[in-house]
């Protein structure tokens, strides 16, 4: 029998330290709830919460992207500009469809298909240099950060892309009901002969893109746990050898990683649209794949890949905006903000590296 | 004698693999018969690790051909070996540390089931239920299977890596330097294990530089210099003086 002596298998911390390590992002984010919740009245609130989670849609599509790619051992820091790059996209064709006379709606589906199937170019150029010319997933991807930055900019000579169709916002930023207390209630839209000045006494409930993030990281987390995908990608981080020698295409899977990327960036590029009515580039210090990366490590995942949770990386992202959000209304100056992350990130980190064998 | 017979279940005939100007594999013809078990010895750099590799499908030779059971193999790629019923053990194993070890004995082969009628989802339950079995079978015990690779001890790590090949249904089975990381007593468990799949009737190709190893368990030994086959002995006509004349290039080296 084999492996019962001599056995030299790491120690293992008791299984409470362990559980406490494995989510203390999670009980990080309950503590800050709390925390905040006392300091500021204005912070508790179903509003405050609604929107601090609906302008994270993006934040979170970028988070989930960066998940499959750092469990590969990878790092895709295109997704903000190939973001970007989309959202301008979507809203130039949709100008240039409108000015053909088509219909709003047909404008804004045909433009969201089109980019949705463009986005997944900058991640297949993306996982060809990585795996056929063996160039390493950060500087591959930086050429890309600059390249779809460059087209992006170009496209739009520097400025937000409007005059698109009014339904885009109504749709990006519609919630599923509207409640009077005591009153009335409509599902979709808000009833059409309530007058703006009372707009603040509406319950607001539900934002589209609630169900919607839901739905696509319910997928992911899916993909990730329960399929062959998902589990070649944890595969491929914890040995790439492994995973060659157990007959995986690891160049075809890593190729399909970064399609999904940057095709979930492109999600998030079309969202961008819908939320604010027009075509944004992304702005040079807007650091969207910087706090992607943050989210998905601060989660659990690790940097030298083989571990991270599509959830995990979602807690991620609602700490750093419960945290930017908590001390705005707490009336804390924002550099403090910069100053958090660093830390948590450091931590977090520091929690891989003292909990190896955590999953 | 009749031995020599029976067929090789695995051949190489003038198998060739030339790095740029390096020839490391120069027309080396060797085979393994089921049941036996054959060692492969050789200097550090002598070509053996890179015929492993053209065995198991990770090079492409450059000439020659790769024999199964006295046809020709087409083998390109890692998964043709292991189509063929070639599974190749590594030194580093080449286990998934971050998985467990249901996962890593089905990576890449995966068991599904439906959920719903039409969604196919990993069957974890059954994957683990079948690593159970065959480490069962080879006497095998793992504290947990639901432990991932990295929490276990090397002889266990072996142990998995073994237990994954059998699983597969083997009908060769290549082991790089199996003892190397292992203590004392799991070196012998290792030796056990592999007369039992020699038992079994797989041919077992082991590479080893630990001589007691190789003449405990090898009926067969072929010994690599530069590249080429340097020559071929029965365990049981040769002995360690010997092997290591060969290995070295003197065949007239004497220690009395």
């Amino acid at each position: 029998m084999i492996g019962s002596s001599g056995a030299k298998a790491p120690p293992l911390a008791s299984p409470l330290v362990r559980a406490i390590a494995r989510n203390w992002s999670a009980a990080f984010l309950l503590l800050m709830l709390v925390v905040f919740s006392l300091a500021t009245p204005n912070f508790l609130s179903i509003t405050n919460a609604q929107n601090v989670v609906h302008l994270q849609t993006i934040g979170f599509l970028l988070a989930a992207a960066e998940t499959f790619v750092i469990i590969t051992g990878g790092i895709d820091l295109s997704i903000g500009f190939v973001m970007g790059l989309c959202s301008v996209s979507a809203a130039k064709l949709m100008q240039l469809l409108m000015a053909r006379g088509l219909p709003d709606a047909t404008t804004v589906v045909l433009a969201s298909v089109v980019v949705l199937l463009l986005s997944l170019l900058p991640g297949l150029v993306n996982g060809i240099v990585i795996t056929r010319f063996k160039v390493p997933p950060f500087i591959a991807t930086l050429g890309m950060w600059g390249i779809a930055n460059g087209i992006a900019l170009k496209l739009c000579d520097g400025f937000p892309v409007a005059g698109l169709p009014d339904l885009l916002p109504r749709v990006g930023n519609g919630y599923l009901l509207y409640v009077l207390p005591g009153n009335f209630l409509s599902f979709f839209d808000k009833p059409p002969d309530f007058p703006d000045a009372r707009i603040r006494e509406l319950w607001r409930l539900i934002p589209f893109s609630l169900p919607f993030i839901v739905a696509v990281l319910g997928f992911l987390a899916f993909r990730l746990s329960r399929t062959a995908f998902g589990r070649h990608t944890y595969a491929i981080g914890g040995s790439m050898d492994a995973s060659i020698r157990a007959g995986i295409d690891v160049d075809r899977h890593l190729v399909k990683v970064y399609v999904l990327s940057s095709f979930l960036a492109g999600i998030a590029g079309v969202f961008n649209v819908f939320q604010t009515g027009i075509g944004n580039y992304t702005t040079f210090n807007a650091s969207y794949e910087f706090f992607a990366v943050a989210a998905v490590v601060i989660g659990g995942a690790s940097l030298t890949g083989g571990k991270g949770r599509v959830f995990g990386s979602a807690v991620g992202v609602l700490v750093l905006a419960f945290l930017e959000n908590g001390l705005a209304i707490s009336g804390v100056q924002p550099f403090y903000r910069y100053i958090a992350v660093g830390v948590l990130l450091v931590f977090a980190v520091v929690v891989d590296k003292l909990f190896p064998d955590l999953l | 004698m009749n031995e020599a017979a029976s067929p090789y279940l695995l051949e190489t005939r003038d198998i060739v693999k030339r790095f740029g100007g390096l020839t490391a594999v120069d027309r080396v013809s060797i085979g393994v018969r089921p049941g036996e078990v054959l060692a492969l010895l050789g200097d550090n750099g002598a070509g053996k690790s890179t015929l492993i590799k053209l065995i198991s499908g990770v090079y492409k030779p450059d000439g020659g051909s790769l024999l199964v059971e006295g046809k020709d193999a087409h083998i390109e790629s890692p998964k043709d070996a292991l189509a063929a019923g070639i599974e190749t053990i590594y030194q580093d194993l080449a286990l998934a540390e971050n998985l467990d070890v249901g996962a890593n004995i089905f990576l890449g082969r995966e068991r599904f089931k439906k959920r719903l009628g039409f969604i196919r989802v990993l069957d974890d339950a059954d994957m683990a239920k079948e690593a159970k079995t065959v480490l069962d079978r080879l006497d095998i015990r793992i504290p947990s299977l639901k432990a991932v690779i990295r929490t276990l001890s090397g002889g266990q790590r072996q142990a998995v890596a073994i237990s994954r090949s059998i699983y597969w249904k083997a009908k060769v089975l290549i082991m790089d330097e199996p003892t190397a990381a292992l203590g004392i007593a799991e070196q012998r468990k290792v030796l056990d294990l592999v007369r039992t799949l020699r038992d079994q009737g797989l041919g077992v190709i082991i590479i080893s530089h630990q001589m007691y190893d190789v003449f405990e368990v090898a009926d067969r030994i072929a010994v690599m210099r530069r590249g080429q086959l340097a020559g071929e002995r029965l365990a049981r006509d040769s002995s360690p003086d010997e092997i290591v004349g060969l290995i070295v290039g003197s065949e007239t080296v004497t220690r009395r």
